[in-house]
């Protein structure tokens, strides 16, 4: 048994990157995958890291899919620590998904809605068949998707604008307290409970697809249901606008491609106000349905929040577990540090137990004697 | 300290964009104003704005911050693991501040200006002057007791330390001893609760009336304590059932000593053992003053002493 294995060492270091290198690279007499490769053609890859990396930038995002050889966790986390050392030079205003220009817009809740049902860029009607043409040729043919008659409206009004006549949705606040013109930033600033919108927002739009995923599947199978029905998922592109200091006025200083979930549920009556739908909100970077219908799904479940002194009773209600656990970077990294040393802890612990051994070796001798 | 520290000369290819140790000076300055609010305040668990750094959590972001906010061109930075110098990841952040800040680097406990370490506190006593910074992966020592954050707050809000103390408790009734060995509770003058960290409770007692700085960074957890100089520390325990530190039956096999907190080194698949100091640089110091143990000699000194050779031609 060779102690060298535990003790490591600048030179084991060394070594390990250098053969992780030649891993990452896989057999050289097939051509390397360029990143332009990864943002064109493993686009939705891309759009995860973007999102949960909190950082829209394509090229950078595909540079850490191709860096981390596939391992999404590993690229976001890459993105992550890239991002915490660029400046931060403003905020932008808040985007207007009413002049999204959409490319896929469906909702649950109505046959048909202003602005009407596009379907879009897809998988939810393929049929999950392995698509061996993609592997024998490398390359398929295009069919030429049919251009429409008539174009989109510019303007597609969200499902908002459609319950809005008879004020059937409840009303969102923007923050709690609307002097507060920057929204809290959990990169700048600690987590802290109560969590208002703004915090609970950005920490589901950065949490793990996976974990939201499964906590609002949770709430679907009893665990806290909360009866979602989908009012719309919209993906397409937005302005980003800011005003910087010397004009003091918006310009727009590029497109982002987001995509949104209205997630409208059991309605409520708060108050003395007429009962009106309660709704959950998702929005991610990037093409990341799943993702952010999950979040919609579990920012609704989050506003059943237990009253004074009492507990929530189900995983997806309660904002403290939800919060503090769904950050993949801070998860992935706890408990993968488990593979660090703990030799000395465990040496205390190996104490421990072994006199309790004795002890109990003791009592069972002093057993036997006197029987 | 000037407003924007640049890189050494001898920093990495590839990192003369960042600035000195890493983080900027804005950060810097905000972290160092919790670690004055920690001090103001010991034991007292300070809420920061913790950033995301390129080691994974659990792995030292809270002292890799608190070590960038504080060092300096002129300080001497010594990383242990588990007491040892040359274990991976002490190896890994040595590294990381030898390549971001260029600063000096050292395996001798006596030299340093600024010791970051996981687990252990150095055998040779510090001296007024040096900083420790404890890696910490869960600040709060009541977490095991009450999950929830709002409410472990509260109770350090109000002294509510009955939970702990019943926990002790009934640690007697089950196992007739107080069971935490490492991490083991700590009051700070007279008022916090606190968890030292992972350490062995063989180092607890080395944190009352240290004439070091200690402090504590939990990056993932996003808080930073402190232990300042000469500050009373105790761990807890009952009249009747006092704390006590860990003793060992066996001596070091490298250099015989019998004082200090032990590896346990498995040395074949006959359950033959050897014991060895965890501090491996008090180990060696030891071993060079002619300290012999029933094992010196072992290839184990080899390794220490071909890892020293390897941090010096890095340096």
């Amino acid at each position: 048994m060779a102690y060298v294995a535990v003790k490591g060492g600048e030179r084991a270091i060394t070594n390990a990157h250098n053969l992780l290198a030649e891993d990452r690279r896989g057999d050289q007499s097939i051509p390397e995958i360029e990143a332009d490769q990864v943002r064109e053609q493993l686009s939705l890859a891309v759009d995860r890291v973007m999102a949960e990396g909190s950082c829209y930038d394509r090229d950078l995002a595909a540079l850490a899919v191709k860096q981390s050889r596939g391992d999404i966790g590993e690229a976001i986390f890459l993105l992550r620590a890239y991002r915490t050392t660029l400046a931060r030079f403003g905020v932008s205003e808040a985007i207007n998904t009413r002049q999204m220009r959409v490319e896929r817009r469906v909702s649950a809740a109505f046959k048909d809605i202003p602005g009407g049902q596009v379907l879009g860029p897809t998988f939810d009607y393929t049929h999950r068949l392995l698509d061996f043409q993609l592997m024998a040729n490398g390359e398929t043919p295009l069919e030429r998707t049919e251009q429409a008659d008539e174009l989109l409206p510019e303007q597609v009004p969200n499902i908002e604008d459609v319950f809005a006549h008879e004020d059937l949705l409840e009303h969102e606040t923007a923050a709690a307290n609307e002097n507060e013109t920057v929204p809290f930033d959990l990169t700048r600033e600690p987590m802290s409970f109560p969590a208002d919108r703004d915090q609970r927002l950005q920490s589901l739009a950065r949490g793990d697809e996976g974990f939201l995923l499964s906590l609002a599947y949770s709430t679907q199978r009893g665990w806290g249901g909360t009866h979602p029905l989908c009012g719309e998922i919209r993906l397409g592109e937005v302005d980003v606008e800011f005003i910087p200091e010397e004009l003091g006025f918006p310009i727009t200083i590029g497109q982002i491609m987001v995509t949104e979930c209205q997630m409208i549920s059991n309605s409520r009556t708060i108050g003395e106000e007429p009962p009106r739908y309660a709704r959950g909100y998702g929005l991610t970077f990037g093409h990341n349905e799943r993702k952010t219908m999950s979040m919609a799904i579990v920012d609704r479940a989050l506003k059943n929040r237990p009253a004074e002194g009492e507990k929530p009773e189900f995983a997806a209600h309660d904002e403290e577990f939800v919060l503090y656990h769904c950050d993949n970077v801070e998860a992935s990294g706890f408990v993968q540090h488990l593979k660090l040393p703990h030799y000395v802890d465990f040496q205390a612990s190996l104490q421990f137990v072994r006199k309790q051994r004795e002890e109990w070796a003791e009592r069972q001798a002093a057993k036997e004697a006197a029987e | 300290m000037t407003e924007h520290q640049t890189m050494s000369a001898n920093a990495g290819p590839g990192l003369a964009d960042y600035n000195f140790a890493y983080l900027d000076e804005q950060t810097k300055r905000m972290i160092r104003r919790a670690i004055l609010k920690a001090i103001a305040v010991p034991g007292y668990q300070v809420p920061f704005g913790s950033r995301e750094m390129p080691v994974p959590y659990g792995w030292g972001t809270g002292g890799i911050q608190i070590t960038a906010s504080l060092i300096g061109p002129n300080d001497t930075f010594k990383c242990i693991d588990q007491g040892a110098d040359d274990t991976t990841n002490a190896v890994s952040i040595r590294h990381f501040f030898a390549k971001v800040g260029g600063v000096a680097t050292t395996e001798h406990t006596g030299d340093a200006t600024i010791i970051q370490s996981r687990h252990r506190i150095p055998e040779k006593p510090l001296v007024e002057g040096q900083i420790m910074v404890f890696q910490v992966p869960q600040p709060e020592p009541l977490r095991n007791l009450e999950a929830r954050e709002t409410e472990t707050r509260a109770m350090h809000a109000y002294e509510e330390y009955g939970l702990q103390y019943v926990r002790l408790y009934e640690n007697i009734s089950t196992f007739g001893r107080i069971a935490a060995t490492a991490g083991y509770p700590v009051m700070v003058d007279d008022r916090y609760v606190m968890s030292p960290s992972p350490i062995p409770k063989f180092d607890n007692p080395k944190l009352h009336n240290s004439p070091a700085l200690h402090l504590f960074g939990a990056g993932r957890e996003k808080r930073i304590y402190a232990v300042p100089p000469f500050t009373k520390v105790e761990s807890l325990g009952f009249e009747d059932y006092p704390f006590e530190v860990q003793t060992w039956d066996e001596v070091c096999g490298l250099c015989g000593a019998k004082h200090t907190y032990m590896d346990e080194v498995v040395l074949d698949d006959d359950n033959n053992r050897m014991f060895v100091c965890s501090d491996s640089d008090y180990c060696a110091d030891r071993r060079a003053q002619g300290h012999r143990g029933p094992h010196a000699g072992h290839e184990l000194t080899e390794i220490a002493e071909d890892v020293s050779k390897n941090q010096e031609v890095m340096a």
